[in-house]
């Protein structure tokens, strides 16, 4: 009992930090790659290539003024970034990582302790899947009641409007996650994610989007834009539409208050692109067999990031990249021969391919922020409505019945 | 600890409840509402039926009340005017609500007088398998009547709206 609590409670704080540590560095990704599609060199100025700029960000964010406006309804005012952040929060306390961790037995003066087995991720619920619904569900009230209890115009409109667009875009979300639970026959994310290991001739994964007897690619994909409504992602962020509704529902909000709702956002970006990975991806099940290798694609990536780097070092474009760059690389090389060690291999390369997955579909959601324009409001509306809606379901249907003519 | 969580959240819910009506603001006895269903949602959950409880929330913390504070939100409605209530509703209003839970429990008590406590983790079989089964096997003709409800009900909003398109 003892040991499970202290095994939880680290857990619980390697998870806090590493969660809140991204969101942090996600708005730096976030600037640096929207710089670079569009021919621009983003942050640079604070820390190695911008590199503490999310640390001077929160810095910034914590000592301003956070200003309450006179005529704002104050419990929901102060309320709403609350709930927005404790909903975007608490979804990732069920996102299983990888497998399991086994902790060697050890003494500590005469007393043995262990070995223990802990699973990498805080909670199994075998109701997983239901568990992230609901509380995607219920996020969209943190945005509503910040909208109403501001008092604005501008506010009100984009609470509306992002209560409705969720409510819309719930229903093909949920028809889109429904498809692959045919196949996968359970509701845990980590039974989800282990219904497809294995490889079909011998290579091609057994992943839920190339998962006979129906691949699940367009359930993938009407999740995806699912997904980019539901986190109020451009091309969908109607709520927030700069050049009609100044800043949206947010438009009341300062300092802190104000820099939780872009946290919210991005921590819901990050649960949502977990989710499609466990559900879609594979979850940590790689691209290819260990007998072709998936075993070493982790520390050949890492060697060759190291290598650019340390390349890039010894001719610089700038004179201070004599310095950092060969720091970079000398870490990246260090990372990969962290892959490389026989024992760490069963533990750590599950979690690559993990983080890798969702490390791509975060890029593919600031490259689009990077590429499309928004929508209007009534095509926003008509798209879930007249073909999302439609689509999912026809895509539910013909799985429901290929999975029951095949099994 | 089941029966810790059980006052507690127990407790939740009677407060909750209570200030639905209490409360003037429509915003603000629509959020007490959701903590109802919110600490329904956990009791279900600490008597086993886990899907329950998510549908709990999903349909109707998610669902429902997400579409009544959106109408409160669009209508704009404002803080309730509290008017003279009738000396009868003021008197009598207390006690008769006394009574009717009174007679109530009378009447439960009466219908099932074998019923014990409700012993928590008991209940095995609230997982989505076992209520699919049941509302597919048992529940079959209410669960196909209920669908054909919502369909009337979508229907009906149809012909509504469309009265107004024209």
């Amino acid at each position: 009992m003892l040991a499970f609590l202290i095994i939880t409670a680290v857990k619980l704080a390697i998870i806090a930090g590493v969660f809140m540590t991204t969101l942090a560095y996600l708005q730096w990704v976030e600037r640096k790659v929207i710089a670079h599609v569009q021919v621009r060199m983003g942050p640079s100025r604070v820390g190695p290539h911008g590199l503490l700029q999310p640390l001077a960000d929160v810095i910034k964010l914590i000592t301003k003024e956070g200003v309450l406006p006179p005529h704002v309804n104050k419990f929901f005012y102060l309320l709403a970034p609350f709930l927005a952040v404790f909903m975007a929060l608490i979804s990732i306390s069920i996102i299983p990582f990888g497998t399991s961790i086994t902790i060697p037995a050890f003494t500590i003066g005469s007393t043995v302790f262990g070995p223990y087995q802990t699973m990498m991720e805080l909670a199994d619920l075998n109701i997983g899947v239901l568990f992230i619904l609901a509380i995607s569900s219920l996020g969209v009230y943190g945005i509503a009641l910040a909208g109403w209890s501001s008092n604005n115009k501008y506010a009100l409109l984009g609470g509306l409007r992002s209560s409705a667009q969720m409510i819309s875009y719930e229903l093909p979300m949920s028809l889109a996650i429904a498809a692959p639970l045919l196949s996968a026959g359970t509701l845990s994310l980590r039974g989800i994610s282990d219904s497809q290991a294995g490889y079909y001739l011998g290579f091609i994964p057994h992943w839920a989007i190339f998962q006979m007897p129906f691949p699940q690619i367009f359930s993938f994909i009407l999740f995806m834009i699912a997904a980019f409504a539901e986190t109020n992602r451009i091309p969908f962020d109607l709520p927030e539409a700069e050049n009609e509704l100044v800043a949206g529902f947010h438009v009341e909000y300062s300092s802190m208050t104000f820099a939780s709702f872009f946290m919210a956002e991005y921590a819901n970006m990050v649960t949502v692109c977990s989710v499609a990975t466990l559900l879609f991806l594979g979850g940590w099940h790689p691209l290819f067999p260990a007998s072709l290798g998936s075993n070493f694609v982790a520390p050949l990536i890492l060697f060759i990031a190291g290598a650019v780097c340390i390349y890039h070092g010894l001719n610089p474009a700038r004179p201070l990249d004599r310095i950092t760059l060969p720091v970079f690389g000398v870490m990246f090389f260090a990372l990969a021969g962290l892959m490389a060690i026989p024992q760490l291999v069963p533990i750590l390369t599950p979690l690559f391919w993990f983080l890798a997955k969702v490390g791509f579909l975060l890029f593919v959601f600031i490259w689009i922020r990077a590429t499309l324009p928004r929508f209007r409001y009534d095509q926003l509306m008509s798209f879930a409505w007249k073909f999302m809606f439609p689509a999912a379901l026809i895509n539910l249907l013909i799985t429901g019945f290929l999975v029951a003519w095949f099994s | 600890m089941e029966l810790f969580f059980f006052s507690l959240f127990a407790l939740i819910s009677v407060v909750c409840a209570i200030n639905v009506v209490l409360q003037k603001h429509p915003i603000s006895s629509a959020l007490s509402l959701i903590g109802v269903m919110g600490s329904l949602a956990v009791m279900y959950l600490a008597l086993g039926a886990e899907f329950i409880a998510m549908a709990q929330i999903i349909v109707y913390a998610g669902a429902i009340m997400v579409l009544f504070i959106f109408v409160i939100m669009l209508l704009n409605a404002g803080a309730e005017s509290s008017r003279g209530r009738s000396w009868i509703v003021q008197v009598l209003g207390f006690p008769l609500m006394v009574a009717l839970l009174g007679v109530l429990c009378y009447f439960s008590m009466q219908w099932f007088p074998d019923s014990g406590f409700v012993k928590f983790g008991d209940f095995q079989g609230g997982g989505a398998q076992q209520v699919g089964y049941a509302l597919f096997t048992d529940y079959l003709l209410p669960f196909e009547v209920t669908s054909v409800l919502i369909l009337i009900a979508i229907i009906g909003a149809i012909v509504l709206a469309r009265k107004e398109m024209d």
